[in-house]
């Protein structure tokens, strides 16, 4: 069995072309990680272009109206370029250059990971192209623009479905072809190995910062840690530090789209089963005979026929559960935060604030949650005005 | 020595490829039969897959084909195919595919299907040598061989690969994925010399490769060459009434080599 293991999943199923390039990253990042001059270039970064520490927010009115337990958000949306992407994005654009690399290339769905790359490139000098799927070019025009805007070039992937999955194929065929010069910025905890540990590694701030911030405001652990899943970076980055907590539930919030019992449905744990895609072994959406589904959800970030392999492991071993929240659901949720606490969450988000609002009233009042809030919806607005019958164009 | 082997013994091989059910599965069966009669020394049928990740744009479209096509193209359907033609051709039928296909069907119904159905080989682009592990055992057991790749990046992995390699080791020509290129810029000699330290397994070079010319050239270094997208190429345009083309393409470069 390869390096890179959760469990059974995890592994490095990707061309010979592209081994030793993951090998030499590995060792990159082994080294690096240890080294004191990058911890505290990456440190100075976070703290003072990222805007870190986010900021662990009590919501009181959400709190009261809901009735149950106290309920905190940890405002990766107050990141600068508006999510959690931007964590992981400056440690590997970090990493790219101390590799050599002049060149950074990215997928992205909801076009988040992309303007954090763009923006990590713009910052460090380094060459950007991202791959987008053309469907999601459309959902997500304004941050194609912003991309270029910082300096990227963006290229339309009309392959497949035109979504996530199809970035990443077209992001790896881009990297076999040019790996001399360039880096692969991977925006989740996917992939080959050590792409799920490294993005989890820089994502894990969220969580250090979360705990650390709960027990000063709280003096106790909270009772659950939620967040929506994807690919499942925010996600891994919220619940990294409380996993060792075993009174702390992790609950992870996946898009069901239309439903789970429809064919227009991304929740992978809900209706996936065991395969081996895009690098990895993990839960995938697919057919009888492996073929990859077609995955919906109105969130284009969170549009992905897999999950994380270490999701998958925190799923078999019952350490984390894995919710489905439909489209409708997620909505409602981005209507009631913005109404109730004046903040425009990103639709991904607002599928594990779903989730909260189920819960939280069913908690006692002395009972804590945290809700990662992974991004700002400003990007959305366009698109929950078309949703709600709204003609509204960016 | 196996089918594959022979297959290499006392000539220089022309390695055909297609995906299966591109434009019908009936076709793709009447195309290896051409593929044959023109004088190919072994051929390659690609199971198609969602998302090939290794293909470029030629080979991808063929894939979308294949699977949309009335009543589609399933794993079983492609067995079942080639357990028909293997009792038409002698020359010796490799599947190409990505793990997903192979391990939703079981690695261990997979290779024992291939057995039946006369298929004597697998090359997985995206299993590398350090994953084989798990499909190793089935493979052997039902006598299918794993064919490893070895690409221009491969370097110092060379020897551990080639010493385990079985059939025909599949050196990648060029950085990148499938597709016809007018050039080749990597020092493909260097990595047969490397290649043939550890091993007396044959060598074929595929990627890029589409002329006569081309084929006579890297023929003269290694023990056979693997054209896809040029094949692929000629059954996307001429569509059923590529099998003349298809026989005409092959045999002007098997004349080549």
């Amino acid at each position: 069995m390869g390096k890179g293991r959760y469990g059974i999943h995890g592994g490095q199923y990707i061309p010979e072309t592209l081994m030793n390039e993951v090998n030499k990253l590995e060792e990159a990042y082994e080294f690096y990680k240890k080294d004191p001059a990058f911890l505290e270039k990456l440190d100075t970064l976070l703290r003072e272009y990222a805007g870190r520490p986010s900021l662990l927010y009590y919501a009181e009115k959400m709190t009261k109206d809901l009735g149950g337990a106290k309920i905190y958000f940890k405002r990766e949306d107050l990141n600068h370029t508006g999510s959690h992407k931007i964590n992981n994005v400056l440690g590997q654009a970090l990493l790219a250059k101390k590799m050599g690399k002049t060149r950074i290339i990215a997928e992205t769905g909801a076009g988040q990971h992309g303007v954090a790359t763009a923006t990590a490139a713009a910052l460090l000098g380094l060459e950007c192209e991202i791959f987008m799927g053309k469907e999601d070019t459309i959902r997500q025009a304004l941050n194609v623009y912003r991309m270029e805007l910082l300096g990227a070039k963006v290229h339309a992937v009309e392959t497949g479905t035109q979504t996530l999955k199809d970035a990443v194929n077209e992001c790896m065929r881009e990297w076999t072809k040019r790996v001399d010069d360039t880096l692969y910025v991977l925006g989740s905890v996917m992939g080959p190995h050590p792409f799920p540990m490294i993005v989890r590694d820089f994502q894990s701030v969220i969580s250090r910062e979360a705990r650390e911030q709960i027990l000063e405001k709280e003096g106790k652990l909270p009772d659950v840690v939620m967040a929506c899943v994807g690919g499942g970076s925010n996600a891994m980055g919220m619940f990294y530090e409380f996993i060792k907590d075993e009174s702390v539930q992790l609950i992870g919030c996946e898009a069901a789209g239309h439903g789970v019992h429809t064919d227009k449905t991304a929740a992978t744990i809900a209706t996936g089963k065991e395969g081996i895609f895009h690098g990895m072994k993990s839960y995938f959406c697919q057919d009888e005979y492996g073929q990859i589904a077609p995955v919906y959800s109105i969130s284009a970030g969170l549009d992905y026929p897999g999950i994380g392999p270490e999701h998958a492991n925190l799923h078999d071993t019952g350490r984390a559960q894995y919710v489905p929240v439909t489209d409708e659901e997620a909505v409602e949720a981005f209507e009631y935060i913005a109404k109730t606490e004046g903040i425009i969450a990103a639709i991904e988000s607002s599928h594990a604030v779903a989730h909260l609002m189920k819960i939280a009233p069913t908690m006692k009042k002395d009972q804590i949650i945290i809700c990662c809030l992974s991004g700002r919806g400003d990007k959305d607005v366009a698109a929950i005005a078309r949703y709600r019958g709204v003609d509204l164009y960016e | 020595m196996s089918k594959i082997s022979e297959a290499f013994s006392n000539k220089k091989a022309f390695i055909g490829f297609l995906t299966a059910g591109d434009p019908s599965l009936e076709k793709t069966e009447e195309f290896i039969v051409e593929m044959e009669k023109a004088g190919a020394a072994l051929i390659e049928i690609g199971i198609p897959f969602s998302d090939p990740i290794a293909e470029g744009p030629v080979i991808q479209e063929a894939n979308v084909r294949a699977l949309s096509a009335p009543g589609g193209c399933t794993t079983d359907m492609v067995f079942d195919m080639v357990e028909r033609v293997s009792k038409k051709v002698s020359v010796p039928l490799v599947f190409l595919t990505y793990l997903n296909p192979v391990f939703s069907y079981g690695y261990d119904r997979f290779c024992k299907r291939c057995k039946e159905a006369g298929v004597s080989g697998i090359i997985i682009p995206d299993m590398p040598f350090e994953e084989r592990g798990e499909l190793i055992p089935f493979a052997e057991k039902h006598d299918v061989e794993l064919i490893s790749l070895i690409a221009p990046t491969s370097e110092e992995r060379i020897q551990m690969i080639a010493k385990e390699a079985k059939g025909y080791i599949y050196v990648v020509s060029s950085m990148g994925v499938t597709g016809i290129r007018s050039e080749i810029t990597t020092d493909i000699g260097e990595i047969i010399a490397n290649i043939r330290k550890a091993t007396d397994t044959p060598v074929a070079i595929g990627f890029g490769i589409n002329t006569p010319e081309q084929a006579a050239s890297y023929s003269q270094m290694a023990d056979g060459v693997i054209v896809g997208s040029a094949i692929v190429k000629i059954i996307q345009e001429h569509g059923v009434h590529a099998g003349k083309y298809v026989y005409d393409y092959v045999r002007s470069m098997v004349d080549g080599m």
